[in-house]
């Protein structure tokens, strides 16, 4: 195996609820995990274990109690995403972190198209390019071009989770974290999904999924981890 | 680009009033006070620090009387600081002290660096003044003196705010509140400044007007990456546009962090009850 483009150790996340006595709660306790460039980690678990939560240490919407969470980056080399300063966070989202959660949070006033290519958008490529890709995208994800100036939230549920994993591949990161990518999804276009997976797989993104589907996606998985 | 930053403000506090020994004890976020109940002093903005990176947007949040706006006004050199520093650089160049400045390199800075949009438009436009008036003002503080180009970047503006530029000298009292907010944000984009600065710009505007304003900001942004700072007491307007947000409350900023950590995973109590009070 590689070297670990992404490496966890003893990570810890607690949430103190200020507003219902100071209570604490601590979904994730002393995670180990790590994923090399090319491998498909999936992390399998009853719901409300705490597997999204991972995801969000590393993406750092949630602020990581303690551990470390090393991550190889291009720009940055060697880094604790667990510390890292904000700004840093906010270029590794942009270059080389994706994130897809669950469900799609997009403005309502803009199209899917747009919705699709913000993130080339924010790496500062002009609309033109990155519309040109976002289009063989949205033909790739089967989205009806009847659909493309319209808000993904008019959508069905499997076509704004189409979108929303667009969103994560477009920018083509070097690490993608996905939050059940199958969910909602027929099976035709659950195969597309699990095509892209592997197409990313071998361009070298490292990949965790959290996921239920342990026959669909688990198959294709290098490893699987059940977080307990 | 990490370390481009354009404004970094330091140790930066505002007090109103004759202070007394107990004050700084008995106000703030864990009193619940920005007023001293011994002397009367009202403590506007304790210490602040905060980095504004070149081309960003960040949110301020907090509730009515948290500082939000004092920190501003002293961002926008309007309102002079008791103690600490706020540092301006242009692309990376030396730092300038804003504190520092005379009344005059004041106002100049202000007029070519800096635009503000206020939630009322009084504040920010002259009322009896046209649109091409008010930009005018701005442009000629901005040591701007040929009337064809200022004339020209006025009915330029009109149109990037989505103006009808024929309607270049009629007064503001004519326009609805969702063109007032685009008349004050052409006046603000007008010497293309490197900051705007924006003090609670949608609060009771209707909510598609708010969304119009909103979008127009958004498209400003994107097309001239303009660095922003959102004042705001709603968290969803700040989740708009913001990638990093601080609150504030009681004159003290309480938590700082990328907004949907904010908004996720909020750590302080004031935090997490504005979080929660959310619609």
């Amino acid at each position: 195996m590689s070297h670990p483009l992404l490496e966890i150790r003893n990570l810890h996340k607690s949430f103190t609820l200020h507003l219902i006595d100071g209570r604490e709660i601590t979904p994730v306790r002393d995670v180990n995990l790590s994923v090399a460039a090319g491998e498909h980690l999936l992390i399998y678990g009853r719901s409300g274990m705490g597997k999204t939560s991972i995801l969000k240490c590393i993406y750092r919407t949630y602020l990581p109690t303690s551990g470390q969470i090393w991550f190889d980056s291009h720009q940055f080399g060697r880094i604790d995403l667990s510390r890292a300063a904000e700004s840093v966070i906010l270029s590794l989202r942009e270059r080389e972190i994706g994130f897809c959660s669950q469900f799609l949070r997009v403005l309502p006033r803009v199209s899917a198209l747009d919705t699709l290519c913000e993130p080339l958008y924010r790496q500062g490529m002009d609309r033109a390019t990155a519309q040109e890709i976002g289009r063989e995208w949205l033909q790739r994800l089967g989205i009806s071009p009847a659909l493309w100036q319209a808000s993904p939230l008019t959508f069905s549920g499997g076509e704004q989770q189409r979108i929303n994993l667009g969103r994560a591949f477009i920018a083509r990161p070097r690490l993608l974290l996905l939050d059940e990518p199958t969910a909602s999804l027929d099976e035709a276009t659950k195969q597309v999904v699990i095509a892209m997976i592997r197409a990313a797989q071998a361009e070298g993104t490292a990949i965790i999924s959290v996921s239920h589907d342990l026959a669909g996606l688990g198959a294709h998985a290098t490893r699987q981890w059940t977080f307990a | 680009m990490i370390d481009d930053w354009i404004l970094r403000v330091e140790q930066l506090s505002k007090h109103f009033g004759p202070t007394c020994p107990d004050c700084r004890r008995l106000t703030g976020p864990d009193t619940g006070r920005s007023q001293c109940p011994r002397c009367g002093t009202v403590w506007a903005c304790v210490e602040a620090n905060l980095q504004l990176n070149a081309g960003e947007v960040l949110g301020i949040v907090g509730e009515s009387g948290s500082g939000k706006s004092t920190l501003l006004q002293m961002i926008y050199l309007a309102l002079r600081p008791d103690s600490g520093h706020i540092w301006y650089r242009d692309n990376g160049g030396p730092p300038r002290d804003l504190t520092t400045l005379d009344r005059y390199e004041a106002r100049l800075f202000r007029n070519t660096k800096l635009g503000i949009v206020y939630q009322r438009p009084e504040l920010g436009l002259n009322m009896r003044f046209s649109v091409g008036g008010n930009v005018a003002e701005k442009l000629l503080l901005a040591e701007w003196r040929h009337f064809g180009r200022i004339r020209a970047r006025t009915a330029e503006l009109m149109v990037k705010t989505e103006l009808p530029p024929e309607r270049i000298d009629d007064e503001p009292p004519t326009f609805s509140g969702g063109m007032l907010q685009r008349v004050q944000i052409a006046k603000a984009l007008a010497s293309r400044p490197s900051l705007l600065l924006l003090d609670e710009i949608t609060s009771g505007l209707d909510v598609s007007v708010q969304a119009r304003v909103l979008d127009l900001l958004r498209r400003i942004q994107w097309e001239d990456r303009i660095t922003m700072l959102l004042v705001s007491h709603d968290l969803g307007v700040v989740r708009q546009l913001a990638r990093r947000t601080i609150v504030m409350k009681n004159g003290h900023i309480v938590e700082a962090g990328l907004t949907d950590q904010i908004l996720e995973d909020p750590q302080h109590p004031y935090t997490q009850l504005l979080v929660s009070s959310a619609l």
